[in-house]
């Protein structure tokens, strides 16, 4: 309690009662405001009780004996983080037979996205490009070597060399050099980058079979030959059709030279690309950024772990020295380029940016995909369909009716008990109640906060623990009252040990939903939620509205004079003899008992 | 009203006092009763797991016009007494999702589905579903929970002592176990909201614990200074003293439970209501419980072993043997009754002024000092028991 005891605002509260109650007066119509502002005027409710989507997703055939129940549960538990990163949206991941998870999301959700956040893989590898070409045109500009046309590829690299000085300078990172636009503006004006830099040497990777390799020879890993299928493949490769692109998703591997496809400013980008240098699961920490310095826009920053970003120094210090285009990589997402950027020297600092042509929204989600780790395993998305509550809506209904019959025993308790007093309760829990009831609106449209049955009896529950406060501080007054002193007095010494008694017990609370929250995933990351922001509004309201409406109330003669109904009446308390300055009363007969 | 007003007065002056700390060994041997049938029966019994830990089946229908609760209904004797979930399917279907079953009685289900619903068993189509709520949810909850108690046990340790800390444990774990144990009893499915429900428990115990912790130590603030009362007798004062309050709050948390447990159990049959608020109500019990009956008659216990309270035992118990022998004279006892309050410690300044507050506090009492003055005689005979430390009065 020494820490608690601390109390910051001994003489705020105790001094200015008008200021607190403007404070969450003020707070009760900024939140009301909010909820008519955003619309959002009732919580999201659960699955358990507003139903929702429910998505079904099945293994990819072609993973043999991947698909088995490890890999399984560990999907479930990935996908289960994705769409419930913070623990509070309810919802449910879970393995259907031997290569299905439904994932079921509540109403409300946009189920696009979370279509789309539950059906990425998530695989990341960084892989040296080998050979880049427009999207569609191979089949114009086929044979014709080395001539003017094939410049288009290499265009590109004048534009991303032209970054890397920015790579330099930016100490943390990375790879600010946003390949992928520039290509896009590179094929029109090809002609000029191509003449910038004369020696071109990308006109040579379409044609000659196994060219590139000469121009490098420098360091030993980089392979960066093209062997006569790929080749073909790539030149077949049409990135403007769906199925084209698809089947080179699926022969995406890790440790082999694929053919890859990549858009950027609405341009597809075709590429040959080496086998994966570094695999996403060296990724700790992604998060969306704005890049406002290099104008790349939305972008999305990574760490590395420890052997993560030894490697990444070391991959980005042999690219560097290479010839364009092999001194690019590709940062593959699930067979998808997001983009290339060329290095011009090792990177240090373990973290590296990816940038193309993200929304604010795509930026988040993918961030959030990488943060969660890649799937064990690829899924189709076999089945999108509705589903209603699982709870029939008479659980719900019985949950309310409930509620509000023990809130009525508990104010007929209370008035029964602290009759006038009961006042000040009963205010102060309709302050927690809309208190409460705003912000779980609100969290509901900003964090995807979602109310499940669970939620609805803990909110019940906590009618009767907020009402403790209460009980301590009205407690403390009446024994003030008892040993003979009158009622501002009695207010003013019974609250610094009232406040010390909350604070004592509302931390002891507050410990265990933060390191519930901190600690655990899930539904029980939710109910740490959901317990640690009760328990902040119930000091909140004790010390900015109770104490300060006790302090003001106990000026008035109802209260002051310890009236009959006031609930601080001495006598009825079972003192014998009167306050100082209470009105004479009849000399009391005494009642003994 | 006025009757517990009353009652509570009497408490704070120390004219009624039920003897908590004294009979500790009843309550001990209550409690360990109460944990050993918990115990044995999750032993026996064990725990239901729901679909969320243990997966089940999925039967999914053709088209039906039938509703929830009519499939419900229906199908309710198919589920070999596991709890069915009902869901209607935007197609039309309807899900549904049952606990516990293996594939071989899933197949058998599935027949008696078919049945029941009358649709061509074919046309179900049955799988096994596995937990939404995995390993690994329930593993970090468990972790959070481990890591949390040693964190409240060193806060506890520094803002008030070691021994009350370890008494709140234990008290925290009586209320765990029996909770647990009357699941095990009943036969409830565990489900996320059993979970929930606990670890509501798990916080309101303690809140409940730390307030009357709080009592207690400002009661004992300046105990050595006086030789009226051990240890014990300080304690059992502060729980009477704060009776009325652990009355109020414990009736007030479970009225709103009760209610759910009520309108749940009573008028809605089982269901998830049903789960979470006999939970709650249990572990609200236990908790209201054991933060008197448990957690300070353990610390009392602890302390007592303290050379210093042990010193002030003896004292106390040559003090007592002296005033006995003084007699049946009525002055001291009122002298007596002053430093009762003392120990309160009411006064900021008592810890000043420690000794005054020993022998004489309560300055503006001295009003009270006249109390023979007063127009109480008949008051007079009934207090004098007062002194008589509580803890031997009944």
């Amino acid at each position: 309690m020494a820490a608690a005891k601390k109390g910051r605002r001994s003489s705020g509260s105790q001094g200015y009662p008008g200021r607190a109650l403007a404070v969450i007066l003020i707070a009760l119509v900024a939140l009301t405001g909010g909820i008519f502002l955003s619309g959002q005027r009732t919580p999201r409710l659960g699955i358990d009780l507003a139903g929702g989507v429910s998505i079904t997703l099945q293994a990819k055939a072609n993973q043999g004996s991947a698909v088995n129940k490890a890999n399984m549960n560990t999907a479930v538990d990935i996908i289960n983080r994705r769409v419930n990163g913070l623990g509070v949206s309810e919802a449910e991941v879970q393995t259907q037979g031997s290569k299905n998870i439904i994932v079921n999301i509540p109403k409300g959700t946009n189920a696009d996205q979370a279509e789309k956040q539950v059906g990425t893989t998530a695989q990341l590898y960084f892989r040296q490009v080998l050979a880049q070409l427009p999207g569609t045109p191979t089949k114009p500009t086929p044979a014709p070597s080395g001539s003017a046309t094939p410049t288009p590829s290499g265009s590109a690299t004048p534009k991303s060399t032209a970054t890397p000085k920015s790579t330099a300078t930016s100490k943390s990172t990375a790879t600010p050099s946003n390949s992928a636009s520039p290509q896009g503006r590179a094929v029109t004006d090809a002609l000029k980058s191509g003449t910038d830099k004369a020696p071109t040497p990308s006109p040579t990777a379409p044609v000659p079979t196994a060219p590139a390799t000469g121009t490098t020879g420098s360091t030993a890993a980089a392979d960066t030959s093209i062997p006569a299928d790929l080749q073909a493949k790539l030149e077949k490769l049409d990135c403007t059709d769906p199925n084209q692109r698809a089947t080179a998703v699926e022969n995406n591997k890790a440790g082999e030279k694929v053919v890859a496809c990549g858009q950027s400013g609405g341009q597809w980008i075709k590429y040959a690309l080496g086998p994966s240098l570094i695999d996403g699961k060296r990724v700790t920490s992604a998060n969306a950024a704005f890049d406002t310095q290099q104008g790349n826009g939305w972008v999305v920053n990574l760490t590395f772990d420890g052997s993560g970003s030894k490697q990444f120094t070391s991959v980005t210090g042999q690219l560097a020295s290479q010839q364009t285009p092999n001194n690019q990589f590709a940062i593959d997402l699930d067979g998808d380029v997001q983009s290339a950027p060329s290095v011009s020297q090792a990177l240090t600092g373990g973290s590296a940016q990816i940038s193309g042509s993200f929304t604010q929204q795509s930026a988040e989600d993918l961030a959030n995909v990488l943060k969660y780790g890649s799937l064990p395993l690829a899924f189709d998305i076999q089945d999108k369909t509705t589903v209603s509550a699982a709870l029939g809506g008479e659980q719900l209904r019985g949950g309310l009716i409930a509620g509000a019959v023990g809130l009525a025993l508990v104010v007929l308790y209370l008035v029964a008990y602290y009759r006038g007093l009961s006042l000040v309760a009963l205010a102060s829990l309709l302050v927690s109640a809309v208190l409460t009831y705003t912000l779980m609106c609100l969290l509901g449209s900003a964090i995807g906060f979602a109310l499940n049955l669970p939620a609805v009896c803990g909110a019940i529950v906590a009618i009767g623990i907020t009402a403790d406060s209460f009980i301590v501080f009205f407690e403390r007054i009446r024994d003030e009252l008892r040993d003979g002193r009158s009622l501002q007095p009695a207010v003013a010494r019974g609250w610094p040990r009232a406040r010390r008694t909350i604070l004592v017990s509302d931390f002891v609370s507050f410990l265990a939903a933060a390191v519930l929250f901190v600690v655990s995933v899930g539904k029980v990351q939710g109910f740490a939620f959901t317990l640690g922001l009760t328990t902040l509004l119930d000091v909140a309201v004790v010390f900015l509205f109770t104490k300060p409406l006790m302090t003001i109330l106990a000026t008035r003669p109802f209260f002051a004079k310890g009236h009959k109904w006031s609930g601080l009446n001495p006598e009825s308390l079972g003192v014998r003899r009167a306050p100082l300055r209470s009105v004479r009363r009849k000399p009391s007969e005494t009642k003994e008992a | 009203m006025s009757k517990l007003g009353t009652l509570g007065h009497k408490l704070h002056r120390g004219e009624v006092s039920y003897d908590f700390v004294g009979k500790r060994k009843i309550w001990y041997g209550i409690s360990i009763l109460i944990t050993i049938v918990a115990i044995v029966g999750l032993a026996v019994n064990g725990l239901k797991e729901g679909i969320e830990f243990s997966g089940g089946a999925v039967f999914n229908t053709p088209k039906t016009t039938m509703s929830v609760s009519d499939v419900q209904n229906k199908i309710s004797g198919d589920t070999g007494g596991h709890d069915a979930t009902v869901q209607k399917l935007g197609n039309g279907g309807v899900r549904i999702q049952v606990s516990g079953l293996s594939t071989d009685a899933s197949k058998q289900s599935q027949q008696q589905i078919a049945q029941s619903l009358n649709m061509p068993k074919d046309k179900i189509d049955a799988e096994i579903v596995g937990p939404s709520w995995g390993k690994e949810i329930s593993q970090k909850a468990f972790e959070g929970l481990i890591i949390f108690l040693v964190l409240v046990v060193v806060y506890l340790a520094i803002a008030f002592e070691w021994r009350m800390a370890v008494a709140a444990l234990v008290a925290l774990l009586h209320d765990l176990t029996i909770t647990v144990g009357v699941y095990a009893l009943v036969g409830f499915e565990v489900t996320p909201g059993t979970v929930i429900g606990l670890l509501t428990i798990l916080g309101y115990s303690l809140y409940d614990t730390v307030v009357v912790f709080d009592g207690l130590k400002e009661a004992s603030k300046d105990i050595t200074k006086q030789s009226k009362f051990t240890y014990s007798d300080v304690a059992n004062r502060s729980l009477n003293s704060t009776l009325v309050r652990s009355i109020n709050t414990t009736v007030v948390a479970l009225l709103p439970v009760a209610a759910l447990l009520f309108i749940g159990g009573g008028i809605l049959g089982a269901g998830m209501l049903n789960d979470i608020a006999l939970a709650l109500f249990v572990g609200l019990t236990a908790g209201a419980y054991s933060s008197i009956f448990i957690a300070t008659p353990i610390v009392a216990e602890f302390k007592e072993r303290e050379p210093r309270m042990k010193a002030l035992r003896k004292r106390v118990l040559a003090k007592r043997a002296a005033d006995a022998a003084k007699g049946e004279q009525g002055e001291p006892e009122d002298a007596v009754i002053d430093d009762a309050d003392g120990i309160d410690g009411d006064e900021p300044e008592d810890g000043a002024t420690a000794a005054a507050g020993v022998v004489g506090q309560r300055t503006q009492g001295a009003a009270a000092g006249t109390r023979p003055a007063r127009n109480q005689p008949p008051g007079r005979g009934s207090r004098g028991s007062r002194n008589r430390p509580s803890g031997k009065r009944r």
